[in-house]
């Protein structure tokens, strides 16, 4: 039997390579990767160590004020006398008012029913692989709006009525968000379809529609909406401040997804339609079943940062006295006993905001990847 | 969808076959339209005049010479309780158009660092910038705002314990006091020098681009140009003895008389907005540098151009015809933005017009229709602008 050291000795005249170095040790492992990634140039080490110094003075004075010296329990301002840091006492306080504003106590069961119908049906309608999706989508889409119309508002079926301006917080945030998302979307798809369309009075009725409304702020729509659109009513009829605020919401909403409506409209090929014409479809006929299903398809990722922007835009309607979550916590901040915690305030307001966006973007990314499959090559 | 109706059917020729005839549908869907939309005008109209005539407001653009009566924080036109509602007016449009023009400048400085952030090698510089990107991106503008103004500057010192930067800044509640600066005679030396300078600055510009093609020679027009621009005015200062004086803020009863002053509300409008819009430009800015193929980067290192090079000579003048028309958005968006002023109480056009002129006079419609002119004007003007520079940098193909 040969030994190691017989095998490993070459014989005469025999090539044998020498074993293979190791690699420098800054090459492979974290050290390299530290090396080129943080330290790559004598600028990119300036860069790493501007960064880290950064990082250093702000870390931990975040988690000081934020945790460690902050104070969790209480239901005064006293108990956060002894520690500097945050006092989220405050929100602990406040939360039921910063979620349903001023809706009665006793009835906030509704808001609560409403709003966990809603989004978990939603949730539902969302996640493949379940049965019955479509029925669950159809539920949200028909007769969910009347079911939270009724619960909210009562004055029905035995129960008692609560007015909409006891509405607020996070639910009044979450009510216009979501009448501005569903009622934008057809009203910005119509917009969309009369822009492109081939008789000139339609076209031009929208194309002023949209391009007026793009082009002033949100705010004047909404103080439009609250002050101009009762002198159009006929004398005596009274309008709701939140219905007004809604109709403004919407039709600034509409207006923005009329423009990603027809960017998609404009990348289905002309073939398409062509094709459908030859089969002898009509124009609904074509646009329902050939353009529009490929269309949106194109632009979901673009609605849905549409969305995102319509959630964080329902702020506004505070200027015109709604009272929605960021109007709650700023009524909040000024009360004489709580004077000096805005920032606790709208950290808090911001985190929820916070939540609600980077979920739909995080949504809207997941949807990218999936539906691109099919064109990415 | 222009199927014609008769020939289609076999020439089915009866009384009422016209009415197949795609054309004839679309006048008459077209002349409906105009008809519903004439009648809800007309109907809308009438309620309003009814509206305004039983509640006594009156109509029409005589109030704009009536005195207002009320003051304003800050106002780049003289402008006290006696001055016309046009003029508060005009304040307003001003105010709105300095935030705008300020937002407009700093929002692409930070946005272009920003987005080349997010592209960098540095791994820890790329995380911190999307962080930052995440975070602003994702909560509402108006929320920034107010943080800003009641969480940070409503929580500086008071007007007595003022925070003085050498006895000369004074930063407090109620802004930023600086000192003002005083023209004296011969000051007009100054802009001459600097006009000079900007001319010189682009002959040798011109210069250098017909040397370095000519020659292959590069020069450094950037390094000459700033020693160009900012030492003209420098020796012309000198030759003429300083002809500026500064007068300083100083604490008299309950505020500070003279110097220069910027309110809290401005600081907090303008930076919430910059920093609001330059996550968004960032993202914008970072698309824009992707979409130049790769091959272009490897191309100019083959050429031997150095990080800096690569990225001005090469990547960026590409990636402007990707970046421009969406900053345009941007720009428009900020512009827009820069209406929650109101919530802050910084007089802008919106917050003085659409609130405390609205308030005073009642008259509702001539408020909001002069409020939205501005933002169209100006909407409409940015984006004939940007047009214009769009088609300029574009990809010129056979």
């Amino acid at each position: 039997m040969a030994t190691a050291s017989d095998i490993d000795r070459p014989a005469a005249g025999e090539f044998r390579p020498k074993p293979d170095q190791p690699p420098p040790a800054l090459s492979v492992g974290p050290l390299a990767w530290v090396k080129r990634n943080l330290f790559g140039s004598r600028f990119d080490s300036l860069l790493t160590l501007a960064c880290l110094a950064a990082l250093y003075y702000l870390v931990p004075a975040v988690w000081r004020w934020a945790v460690a010296e902050a104070t969790f329990v209480g239901d005064s301002r006293e108990a956060c006398a002894p520690n500097p840091g945050a006092c989220w006492v405050f929100v602990n306080v406040r939360i039921e008012q910063f979620i349903y504003g001023f809706y009665p106590q006793a009835e906030r069961w509704r808001a609560n029913v409403v709003v966990l119908l809603g989004l978990g049906s939603l949730t539902y309608a969302l996640s493949e692989a379940m049965p019955w999706r479509k029925w669950v989508a159809l539920f949200l889409i028909l007769p969910y709006p009347v079911l939270a119309y009724i619960l909210l508002l009562g004055g029905m079926f035995g129960l008692p009525p609560v007015e909409t301006r006891l509405w607020g917080g996070l639910l009044l945030t979450l009510i216009i968000a979501s009448v501005g998302i569903s009622a934008s979307l057809p009203l910005g798809i119509a917009l969309a379809l009369g822009r492109r369309s081939k008789m000139p009075v339609i076209q031009l009725l929208s194309i002023g529609f949209i391009e007026f409304v793009r082009a002033v702020p949100l705010i004047t729509v909404l103080f439009m909406a609250s002050v101009v659109l009762p002198l159009f009513l006929p004398p005596g009829s009274n309008f709701d401040q939140l219905l007004r605020a809604l109709i403004g919401v919407s039709l600034f909403a509409a207006a923005y997804m009329a423009e990603v409506v027809r960017g998609g409209l404009q990348a289905v090929p002309k073939g398409q339609t062509e094709a459908a014409a030859a089969l002898g479809l009509g124009y609904w006929s074509t646009m329902r079943l050939i353009v529009l299903p490929q269309a949106l398809r194109y632009v979901i990722p673009a609605i849905v940062s549409n969305f995102i922007g319509l959630f964080k835009d329902t702020t506004l309607v505070l200027i015109i006295g709604l009272s929605d979550l960021l109007q709650m916590v700023k009524l909040a901040t000024t009360d004489s006993k709580w004077i000096g915690l805005a920032t606790e305030g709208y950290a808090f307001a911001g985190a929820v905001f916070f939540v609600f966006c980077f979920g739909m973007s995080r949504y809207s990314l997941y949807l990218e990847r999936k539906l691109g499959t099919g064109y990415r090559r | 969808m222009a199927v014609r109706g008769i020939e289609a059917r076999g020439g089915r020729r009866n009384g009422l076959a016209f009415l197949y005839d795609a054309r004839v549908r679309a006048i008459c869907y077209q002349v409906l339209t105009v008809l519903l939309f004439l009648l809800a005008v007309g109907y809308l109209a009438h309620n309003t005049l009814q509206n305004l005539a039983t509640r006594g407001i009156a109509s029409g653009f005589k109030f704009l010479y009536q005195p207002t009566g009320f003051g304003l924080a800050m106002s780049l036109l003289p402008y006290d309780e006696l001055s016309s509602y046009g003029r508060s007016y005009l304040v307003g449009v001003l105010n709105t158009l300095l935030v705008a023009s300020l937002g407009v400048v700093l929002a692409t400085l930070l946005g272009f660092l920003v987005g080349i952030a997010r592209l960098s090698n540095n791994w820890l510089l790329s995380r911190l910038a999307g962080m930052y990107v995440e975070l602003v991106r994702n909560v509402p503008l108006l929320l920034q705002i107010l943080l800003l103004y009641f969480g940070v500057l409503q929580t500086l010192p008071s007007l007595r314990e003022s925070l003085s930067i050498g006895g000369v800044v004074f930063l407090n509640i109620r802004g930023v006091f600086a000192p003002a600066p005083i023209l004296q005679s011969g000051f007009a030396a100054i802009p001459i020098a600097f006009a000079v300078a900007v001319a010189a600055s682009f002959w040798i510009w011109r210069w250098a681009r017909r040397r370095q093609r000519e020659t292959g020679q590069p020069f450094q027009t950037g390094w000459a140009a700033a020693a160009l621009l900012l030492g003209l005015p420098a020796v012309a200062a000198l030759l003429t003895g300083m002809p500026v004086s500064f007068e300083y803020p100083v604490l008299q009863g309950f505020n500070f008389q003279g110097g220069f002053v910027i309110i809290p509300e401005f600081v907090a409008l303008l930076a919430a907005l910059v920093l609001y819009t330059a996550a968004f430009i960032g993202e914008v800015v970072r698309a824009g540098i992707l979409a130049v193929s790769h091959g272009q980067t490897e191309a100019a290192r083959s050429l031997g151009l150095g990080d800096g090079q690569t990225l001005r000579l090469v990547v960026i003048p590409q990636a402007l015809r990707v970046i421009v028309p969406p900053l345009t958005s941007q720009y428009l968006n900020l512009t827009k933005n820069s209406s929650l002023a109101a919530a802050v109480g910084f007089p802008d056009v919106v917050q003085i017009f659409s609130g405390t002129v609205l308030n005073q006079t009642g008259q509702a419609i001539e408020c909001v229709a002069m409020v939205m002119l501005v933002y169209f004007t100006i909407s409409l003007s940015i984006s004939f602008f940007m047009n214009w520079y769009n088609r300029r940098i574009a990809l010129v193909e056979r």
